[in-house]
């Protein structure tokens, strides 16, 4: 098991670096880069100092060596720097934003909270709604509730959540007024008010979200469980005389749990990343909005910085998940 | 298969026995009749139904009508006729959903064929495999989008460069599942006899390819072909929502959600429309493929 880790955790490098490459070439390479835009009224000699002060003038594996250095070493640094009070980085330049001159870091730094809550929260609700439904759904295989389980499942897929989030705004803040349409960045919780008026500003990007994440973690709980259901050793335990309340909810429920922990750990980068669609639907100002801002204004540093985040997160979370599976169920065996 | 008195009815042709599993699919049955509906509605209605031609201070004075017998789905805030407008960004977004889909069926089917027949190509493909899926898709959509769009506009004119770039940017990250999907029947296949005698009669690799293996991984293929086309038509929605995708006068289902949404409030239906049209083509798509995964499973089918 240790032995795999390493060797998954050694393969990632080389896989990363690749990526870095292909990301940091993809954005800086492509024809519509800002430094083409510069109005052709701007004399030369202050075209080239404006390039040159975005540190662009350097040849092109210059700056990506530079990039890579300033993302593994001078970040790390100057985090630990601010919680230790070290030197470590020293004066050195960090990944800057072109667009607002700071650096990506302390954006990122500001909007993952937003990003967290949100959509971290829509993860845990879809989670929750979606295994009893999975579990219920398996049980009484073909009954009314496992077909429309199956017809909610189907529709949670298919629906966009460009769509979904929409409709329930127009439901339920143009007609019943119930929710406000945009989410109040701004908004600090104190009080039992602002408390409420928080949670009414969660509910539609968390009913967004959590629905199209339900439909899919509901699926795979159903199918899990029913692989499970016919095994001799569930009717071993009904054999013996047991609840069938603890057969299933105890032996079976272990058991399917073990790839639906996987999925679910696969789906974590997407709370981090993939809900650009729903941030920009209901204003939240989180991760994906700044990406979707930078990519407007072509602010290549804080692209090509959150998109390599992104890959980290995937990479990260697919070994994760691996290793779980060999961790949970002692039946794997990866050496 | 010695009694045959009890057997059933031999069925006249394999693809008849697959049509005869796939009736049996409810859902899939209904999809593929609201998939027909819709394509030809996209194909044939813009034949049928031909907007009067507006000048602008007509079109003007004719904005933001609700539905009525002139104007069956209303018009927009420009006085366009909705009807004519959902039909033809159907086709678009249709066109999107089988070209994108063609293009990474292709792609991975080739890239499966080679990784698993060759044992060299094996790992460095498969590596490259895993490298796309790392890739964070949508930002790279996006910024593929971006960066690319001006350029290719001014080479082949705005609406053909949108849609290339559209197309072979959702086609080149959407192949990985059909080249895994495929390796791996491909690497089942290869140990089979029928490959071994083809091999020992002096057959080329090539000849192999195409005449033994290529044929018996079609049917996982159109199942990841299906799956495809509704990926695909999210994914161009996705990009026309985030303002990313076709040009304002060159509509698809995605972009019309995306200019109703600025009206949203006082026009809703000009949101419910492409929303429905883009939810249902992917729902029905969606059953098509779980159809055709059951009608071509010859463990399921004559059972």
């Amino acid at each position: 098991m240790l032995t795999f880790t390493l060797r998954r955790l050694l393969l990632a490098i080389p896989t990363l670096l690749i990526i870095s490459l292909v990301i940091f070439l993809l954005v800086d390479l492509a024809p519509g880069s800002p430094l083409g835009e510069i109005p052709l009224t701007v004399p030369p000699d202050v075209r080239a100092k404006m390039i040159k002060a975005l540190g662009a003038d350097q040849p092109v594996f210059v700056r990506y060596f530079l990039w890579l250095r300033q993302f593994f070493w001078v970040e790390p640094a100057t985090l630990f720097d601010s919680y230790f009070g070290t030197q470590l980085a020293g004066d050195e330049q960090r990944i800057l934003s072109w667009q607002s001159r700071s650096p990506v870091f302390s954006v990122i730094g500001e909007r993952l909270p937003q990003t967290m809550t949100v959509i971290g929260t829509a993860y845990l609700v879809g989670i929750l709604i979606a295994l009893p439904i999975g579990i219920y759904s398996a049980y009484r295989q073909y009954s009314w509730f496992d077909q429309f389980g199956t017809m909610f499942a189907m529709i949670g897929f298919s629906v966009p959540t460009f769509f979904s989030g929409t409709l329930l705004i127009i439901i339920f803040s143009v007609w019943l007024g119930w929710f406000p349409t945009k989410y109040d960045t701004t908004l600090s919780v104190t009080d039992w008010a602002s408390f409420v008026k928080q949670v009414k500003q969660m509910a539609l990007p968390v009913m967004t979200l959590g629905l199209a994440n339900a439909a899919a973690i509901s699926r795979y709980m159903r199918s899990s469980m029913l692989e499970n259901m016919g095994q001799d050793y569930v009717r071993t335990a009904r054999a013996k005389g047991m609840s069938e309340r603890k057969v299933v909810l105890k032996h079976v429920l272990r058991n399917s749990l073990i790839p639906v922990v996987t999925v679910i750990a696969l789906g974590i980068p997407a709370i981090f990343g993939g809900a650009i669609i729903t941030e920009n639907l209901f204003g939240v100002n989180g991760i994906g909005a700044a990406l979707i801002g930078a990519i407007h204004v072509n602010d290549i540093p804080m692209v090509q910085t959150l998109a390599f985040i992104f890959a980290i997160l995937i990479v990260a979370f697919n070994l994760i998940a691996d290793v779980l599976y060999g961790f949970l169920d002692p039946r794997i065996r990866y050496d | 298969m010695t009694d045959a008195t009890s057997a059933p009815p031999k069925p006249a042709s394999q693809a008849r026995a697959i049509w005869q599993q796939f009736r049996t699919h409810k859902g899939a049955l209904f999809g593929l009749i609201v998939l027909t509906i819709l394509a030809l509605a996209a194909l044939l209605g813009p034949f049928l139904w031909v907007p009067e031609k507006l000048n602008v201070a007509q079109a003007i004075k004719l904005k933001n009508q609700s539905m009525s017998l002139r104007f069956p789905l209303g018009t927009d805030q420009l006085g366009r006729d909705m009807l004519s407008r959902m039909m033809l960004a159907g086709r678009i977004s249709l066109a999107v959903g089988f070209v994108a889909m063609i293009i990474a069926i292709v792609f991975g089917t080739f890239i499966g064929v080679l990784a698993g027949y060759y044992k060299r190509l094996d790992g460095p493909l498969m590596r490259l495999t895993d490298m796309f899926l790392a890739l964070p898709l949508v930002p790279l959509l996006l910024v593929l989008v971006m960066l690319f769009r001006d350029r290719i506009a001014s080479l082949i004119g705005p609406e053909m460069g949108a849609f290339a770039l559209i197309v072979f940017a959702i086609g080149i990250t959407s192949w990985m599942q059909a080249a895994r999907i495929v390796r791996g029947e491909v690497l089942a296949l290869k140990e089979r006899e029928f490959v071994l005698a083809a091999r020992s009669i002096g057959s080329a690799p090539r000849r192999i390819i195409l005449r033994h293996i290529l044929p018996n991984v079609v049917s996982p293929v159109m199942v990841a072909a299906t799956l495809g086309i509704a990926e695909a038509i999210i994914t161009e929605s996705v990009l026309s929502f985030l303002g990313l995708g076709f040009p304002p006068d060159f509509p698809t289902w995605g972009r019309l959600l995306y200019d109703g949404l600025a009206y949203m409030q006082i026009y809703p239906e000009r949101v419910i429309w492409p929303g429905l049209a883009i939810s249902l083509t992917v729902l029905s798509v969606n059953y098509i493929g779980d159809g055709v995964r059951d009608a071509l499973d010859p463990r399921i089918r004559g059972r």
